[in-house]
């Protein structure tokens, strides 16, 4: 009954979206306020019920009703409760679900907090919301239902895959998707801007948060990926760019220029036409990736089962959307005249400087991705695009980002001067060139990899720092510090966020560069060095768990003969979908991770162990979140909660 | 890292974690074991889906990283290794596609576009700079407007 009863719910919303995309759509056409107001209540409503759709099908998860095959496919009775509800978003029906729901629920915020907005742009901006809405949903009912039934069902289910039984992973995806759908929020605002004719500092400043949100998102949701990856599969990589990897990581690089550049449009009002290009791209990224994933034109190691009515159902709602909105795109750009004037060196120039390393880097990105099937296609040629690639191809886009931010981050707006402007930045630059030669001389016969990632990192960081130091103007320093704490919130996340950065770029250059592995059987009771510590293979047991059965072994780490952890690293088995997991042993430290993989027994006896120091590891998601906290930093800045209308009609009361 | 959609699906290619090289495999000489390493990990596994031969599993890379340690020890350079492996394997199997060919468009692809982009950025700016150049008098009016103000 209660599935049914989602399932209609999900039908409804898919006429509900109808609604909410040709009425307003109509009514800001004739200026009629009444087809308007349709927009907010529709926006509401289908959130309403895509939610009830949703919680049905998690009802059906939690309850183990085997008579949907989604359930049957994907869960089990003796799975614990939060991969049981995790389960829902573990498949590719369950997860489109989710995704409509994100999507529903960014368009019902447009109606909540979208108050300040002209009522014809808020009521196109819905519109549009509406319309992706409705190709999902469609998309969904038309090709994947999740409450399909089965007439006689099974008494248990086929379990979901063991990888994905993993906190880590439970949440991964409502992350990564609250940022790939947030996206389509910037691009429902361009599309509005569009139609509207207009770009102003208004619209650049209301677009801004949208899209902060869903970067804030999409790197929390990348770093739980890449932290999962981390720790679940068993040798200590995090980022093994795959095409579903890439997939997540060019709406990043898009989101995070068109940040950049939507600060261009709200400050200075140039750059109009180029934001509004990248903000259709962004979005245009996140359908790609859903096209990677889901198609299976391009294999990855996590592809969907793949199907080919899909595939070209995805590459409609693509080619609808991108191909409408360039479109319009051709028609209306040139109507977008850029008001502010700069100079070469300026801040704008800088942060074009910016937007145009992270759009080309994601191009290279883009075309590593789909080079093998380009090349498949035209050449006749099969082979593949990986690491070495990429390494080779994106690096100096990162190194170059790294070296202009904090220059360019001190440039004034309109007009700079590149001596004057890198002075106080120059105690940065020599600490960070200092440090790095000693790290150079220190590190005979290695890459050149670790100090190039010390020196960038501790010229990002400490360029951050000065960056906030000079926010606070000049006189004593207690001035400065009592200052200090009143910093508008915008100017404590930009430097948080750029200082994220700079120890992300340094972890992952650290971890690639002084990563420590040691490969061999050890018997039990025996010990053997790594780096500075002596692990012992204390003793190995066969576990039960819950839904698996597990060896177990016990590992001692001293330094020195004194304790430093034990650790527990398993090999586990899931019976019913007969797989074999990794648990690798962390020891988690501020300086380094030791981590320890217990293999395979060995005819002669012992075991095969694998362990790593993996320096730094901490640093990389640590960063991440910093970057993150950065721009939640940003987001509650003062002048995003006061309306943007506001501040114009308060300066137009006279000054007495 | 995100092995994102990992979630989603995996239905194929159980991409299992166990282990990747195995101890008996390692060379004795540790200079040696790097090259291979080195050379592995530009090797993909042909019959797995994105993974190479360090990271593998599969039977398949296991012979194949043999293959690599033999020829080390045989005194092939890295490259002749390499070709070695692609002879009887076919590019599919190079993580790192060769710069010749077509694949010159995917190696200058990324630099073409940012020299185009990098020209595009500078022109405009440019304009940008020109149209900044002439700063406007004020007009008789603003004038009188701006003396009233400084008079308060």
């Amino acid at each position: 009954m209660i599935v049914e009863f989602g399932h209609f719910a999900l039908v409804l919303a898919l006429a509900v979206a109808v609604v909410q995309m040709l009425v307003p759509m109509w009514g800001a056409y004739r200026r009629n306020a009444a087809l308007m107001a349709v927009a907010e209540p529709a926006a509401m409503i289908q959130f309403v019920l895509v939610a009830a759709s949703f919680a049905a099908l998690t009802y059906a998860f939690v309850t183990s009703d085997f008579s949907l095959v989604l359930v049957v496919q994907n869960s089990h009775t003796l799975k614990p409760m939060l991969y049981k509800i995790s389960g829902v978003w573990g498949n590719h029906e369950g997860s489109l679900l989710l995704w409509a729901l994100i999507l529903a629920l960014f368009g019902a915020c447009a109606a909540w907090f979208g108050g300040n907005l002209p009522p014809t742009l808020k009521a196109r901006v819905i519109a549009v919301q509406g319309s992706i809405g409705v190709a999902f949903l469609a998309f969904m009912l038309f090709t994947s239902n999740p409450f399909l039934r089965l007439a006689v069902p099974p008494l248990d289910g086929q379990d979901l895959n063991p990888l994905l039984q993993d906190p880590g992973l439970a949440f991964h995806p409502p992350f990564l998707y609250l940022g790939y759908v947030g996206l389509s929020m910037a691009f429902s605002f361009a599309v509005a801007a569009l139609i509207e004719g207009r770009v102003d500092a208004a619209w650049g400043r209301w677009v801004r948060p949208w899209t902060l949100a869903a970067w804030i998102f999409l790197t929390i949701g990348i770093a739980l990926g890449s932290w999962w990856a981390y720790y679940e599969l068993g040798w200590g990589g995090f980022w093994f760019w795959d095409p579903v990897e890439n997939a997540s990581f060019m709406p990043w690089l898009l989101a995070a220029a068109l940040l950049h550049s939507a600060i261009v449009v709200e400050k200075r009002e140039s750059l109009k036409a180029w934001t509004i290009l990248l903000a259709i791209m962004a979005f245009g990224f996140s359908l790609i990736g859903t096209f990677i994933v889901r198609s299976g034109v391009i294999t990855s190691v996590h592809s969907f089962a793949n199907d080919p009515e899909r595939g070209v159902f995805i590459l409609m709602i693509l080619g609808v959307f991108m191909g409408g909105a360039l479109t319009l795109f051709a028609f209306r750009a040139g109507s977008m005249e850029a008001k502010g004037l700069f100079a070469m060196v300026s801040r704008e120039s800088a942060l074009v400087a910016n937007n145009l390393l992270l759009s080309v880097a994601a191009f290279v990105v883009f075309i590593g991705t789909i080079w093998p099937l380009l090349a498949e296609l035209f050449f006749d040629r099969k082979l593949s695009v990986g690491e070495p690639f990429f390494n080779a191809a994106f690096s100096p886009f990162a190194v170059g980002l790294a070296v202009i931010l904090p220059i360019g981050a001190m440039m004034p707006w309109k007009r700079g001067e590149l001596v004057r402007g890198m002075r106080p930045l120059i105690p940065a630059m020599l600490l960070a060139f200092s440090v790095g030669a000693l790290v150079w001389a220190m590190q005979t016969g290695r890459t050149a990899l670790g100090p190039v990632g010390v020196a960038l990192g501790i010229w990002v960081v400490l360029g951050a720092a000065i960056d906030l130091w000079s926010r606070t103007g000049r006189g004593p320093v207690a001035g400065r510090i009592a200052r200090l704490a009143r910093l508008p919130r915008a100017d404590w996340g930009k430097v948080t966020a750029h200082a994220g950065m700079g120890i992300t770029v340094f972890a992952v250059c650290a971890m690639l560069a002084w990563k420590t592995e040691d490969i061999r059987i050890v018997q039990e009771g025996a010990s053997f060095p790594l780096g500075p510590y002596e692990v012992t293979l204390a003793s190995v047991e066969e576990v039960q768990g819950p839904n698996y059965l597990s060896t177990q072994a016990t590992m001692v780490v001293r330094r020195n003969g004194a304790l430093v952890a034990t650790l527990t690293p398993e090999k586990r088995f899931y019976p019913v979908q007969a797989m074999p997991t990794t648990e690798a042993a962390i020891d988690y430290g501020f300086l380094r991770d030791i981590y320890l993989v217990i293999g395979d027994p060995q005819a002669n006896g012992g075991y095969a162990v694998r362990s790593y120091i993996e320096p730094f590891a901490n640093w990389l998601w640590g960063g991440c979140l910093i970057m993150a906290f950065g721009g939640f930093l940003s987001l509650t800045d003062r002048r995003y909660r006061v309306a943007a209308g506001a501040s114009r009609r308060t300066a137009a009361v006279p000054a007495e | 890292m995100t092995r994102f959609l990992l979630v989603l699906m995996m239905v194929l290619a159980p991409l299992s974690p166990a282990f990747a090289v195995q101890p008996g495999e390692v060379l004795a000489d540790p200079g040696l074991e790097a090259r291979a390493r080195a050379i592995s990990r530009d090797l993909r596994c042909p019959v797995c889906q994105g993974e190479s031969i360090d990271d593998s599993n599969a039977p398949i890379s296991r012979d194949l990283r043999l293959v690599v340690r033999e020829r080390i020890m045989a005194g092939d350079t890295d490259a002749q290794v390499i070709d070695f492996v692609v002879s009887r394997y076919g590019e599919f199997v190079l993580f790192n596609p060769k710069p010749e060919g077509a694949n010159l468009i995917l190696w200058l692809a990324g630099p073409g576009v940012l020299l185009l982009g990098g020209l595009g950025a500078f022109l405009y700016i440019r304009r940008r700079g020109q149209a900044a150049a002439p700063v406007e008098a004020l007009t008789a009016d603003e004038q009188a407007r701006l003396r009233e103000l400084m008079k308060k």
